[in-house]
């Protein structure tokens, strides 16, 4: 065994000024950090009665939520006054089913905004924390939406409140946008109807809150129903580009469109049709 | 100026010391010598005539045959018809293009042409002739001798700008104080847009936006007939639309004279950028600002809608609010101020 260790280091010390070492041992220990990670993570654990889900949703919180938001959910505020993760008392369920299930919490990193990416926690665990939040103080519950409620929506009614409601971020098509500082209206494709719903009912980062006391349940499945059916709609008028607007259709007509034009004019003047000119006088 | 002798003696001073080296020989193209060369080009350039042809034929096809309206036919998540008449038709024209463009290059005759720069002006001769014709005609017709028929020409002349005032007078009359006032006055409903909800301050949340409209949009009169319906509507519209959002009341700090122009951290202001009149809801609800996407204005609410960033010259217009017997959201009174962008009478 010694020896096999000593044959392999010494062959490894013969090729450790190769130029493929360094990337090579980079990549070892990204691999090992990040399968040490992928192994120490939260465990997952079987779902039980409703103190018993509340408990669980306390163990996640403690293990992946309480650096930031405190050990019971009552916020963290830096030595300069700024808030380093805000309170949970009273945001309901809903925020949590929102900003756990589109995996914008846990956070990656501090930024300008939490982005949304793969959800961590299974499903299972977003309801314990869920759970466990909701218990802290009375805020909106993980609103009930079915596929029915969408299908008998009305759409017409639903695309008056978008464009009075959202296009101002979202974009017209729900294609979002950017806001100050690097903040942005995420793009609404994709997103599944209760987590809309939540974010209308909760407003999550910038975004202003929809309270079902105006914009009435009916309301909010109307504006879903119609993104829904924006989405379901055929581009009739060919390539939508993103759906961002001039930007990138100007972009497009600029650099493809002009610049092909500008190619072909240089192509077309610059190719000679002669014959091969035979250089006179050399003799 | 070519040297065909060739040999300079070294001191005499030439004119040019470097020769000019004319126009470059001019050289025969592969199909002006190789009769092969030729027939192919002319191949090519019929080939080129055919496809445009083939999809000017194509294009009627699918005008016909691909269906549109309620039950489209969708090629790769695209309407098939415009992607089919947009290709077609652009092919068509490449294809003839390209044609045209092979045929001058390849088989046209190529003669060079040469055309020298001359003078634009006009000799002195010329121009003589042309002040002395002048002269002559001012002489023959004796507008200098004929004072009434000189001052009543000119008469005539300045009458003709007449009728242009009288038509053009239906551009007015001038806006007056229109651009002063809106349709809100003391105790008018705040309802939602759209559906024309009322709204109780216990509805909304901190963090809250809702995209207002006075009630008496939403209002018929007494023949059942809506108060304002179309034109008159957009245009009480385009002046009267508001934002109404809830704040933390620490967060807010309201001139002197505003402190009770909301309702426990609900504010209501103009929806109407004061730069150019966008209408403008993108409000971030964590730092109370206000952003035009049109020109990057930016109005914090909680400072009374002063502009923090960009272009816009005015601080956005507050409604004062309060809750009428009802317990729902009205107007304290009008703006106090004119709504929307700067114009001439405002100063």
């Amino acid at each position: 065994m010694r020896l096999i260790t000593r044959k392999i280091s010494a062959r490894l010390s013969t090729r450790r000024r190769s130029r493929y070492a360094a990337p090579a041992v980079l990549l070892a220990a990204l691999l090992a950090s990040g399968g040490l990670y992928y192994a120490l993570s939260p465990a997952q654990a079987s779902k039980g009665d409703d103190a018993s889900t509340i408990e669980q949703g306390r163990a996640l919180f403690q293990v992946g939520c309480s650096s930031c938001h405190g050990k019971n959910a009552e916020g963290i505020m830096t030595a300069k006054g700024k808030q380093y993760g805000p309170p949970l008392v009273g945001v309901g369920a809903a925020a949590v089913d929102f900003q756990v299930g589109t995996g914008r919490m846990p956070l990656a990193q501090p930024g300008a905004q939490a982005a949304r990416k793969k959800p961590v926690y299974n499903q299972q665990e977003i309801a314990a924390l869920a759970a466990f939040v909701a218990s802290l103080g009375p805020g909106p519950s993980v609103p009930e939406i079915s596929q029915s409620d969408v299908d008998s929506a009305d759409i017409v009614k639903g695309g008056q409140f978008f464009r009075t409601n959202c296009t101002a971020c979202h974009n017209f098509a729900g294609s979002g946008g950017a806001l100050p500082g690097g903040k942005y209206a995420p793009n609404l494709r994709g997103v599944s109807a209760k987590h809309i719903y939540e974010a209308l009912l909760t407003g999550p980062q910038q975004m202003p809150v929809f309270s079902d006391g105006v914009l009435s349940r009916q309301d909010k499945v109307d504006i879903i129903a119609y993104l829904k059916k924006n989405q379901e709609t055929p581009s009739y008028g060919g390539f939508t580009l993103g759906s961002i607007g001039p930007v990138s259709e100007g972009m497009f007509a600029w650099l493809v469109g002009i610049g092909s034009l500008v190619g072909i004019g240089i192509w077309l003047t610059s190719s000679s049709t002669r014959v091969k000119q035979t250089r006179k006088g050399d003799a | 100026m070519t040297d065909e002798h060739g040999g300079h003696a070294l001191d005499t001073v030439e004119d040019e010391p470097i020769a000019n080296p004319g126009l470059p020989e001019h050289l025969p193209r592969p199909t002006d010598v190789d009769e092969a060369a030729e027939k192919r080009a002319e191949r090519q350039v019929a080939t080129l005539f055919g496809l445009s042809a083939l999809f000017a034929v194509l294009f009627c096809v699918a005008y016909f045959a691909l269906d549109i309206g309620d039950n489209p036919d969708v090629f790769l998540g695209m309407g098939a018809s415009t992607v089919a008449l947009g290709g077609c038709i652009g092919l068509c024209m490449l294809s003839l293009g390209a044609g045209l463009i092979q045929w001058s290059r390849k088989l046209m005759s190529d003669h060079e042409i040469v055309e020298m720069r001359h003078p634009a002006g006009s000799s002195e001769e010329e121009r003589a002739e042309a002040v002395a014709a002048f002269q002559q005609g001012v002489e023959d017709s004796g507008i200098a001798r004929r004072p009434l028929l000189r001052n009543s020409l000119l008469g005539a002349l300045g009458a003709l700008g007449l009728p242009a005032i009288v038509a053009l007078r239906d551009l007015g009359p001038l806006p007056g104080d229109k651009l002063a006032h809106t349709v809100w006055k003391a105790g008018m409903r705040v309802v939602q847009d759209v559906d024309g909800a009322k709204i109780r301050p216990s509805d909304m949340q901190v963090g809250q936006l809702v995209n207002a409209e006075p009630e008496v949009f939403f209002e018929k009169n007494s023949d059942g007939e809506p108060m304002y319906e179309g034109v008159e509507l957009q245009q009480a519209k385009a002046k009267a639309a508001v934002i109404v959002v809830r704040m933390d009341p620490d967060d807010i700090k309201p001139w002197k004279g505003r402190e009770n122009w909301g309702v426990d951290g609900i504010l209501c202001f103009s929806k109407i950028c004061t730069h150019v009149g966008c209408p403008i809801s993108l409000w971030e609800q964590q730092t109370h600002h206000l952003l035009c996407p049109c020109h990057q204005s930016t109005f914090d609410l909680a400072d009374n809608g002063k502009v923090i960033f960009g272009p816009a010259g005015r601080h956005l217009p507050q409604l004062p609010l309060m809750v009428d017997s009802e317990g729902y959201l009205v107007a304290r009174e009008g703006f106090t101020e004119p709504v929307g962008p700067s114009y001439w009478e405002r100063g």
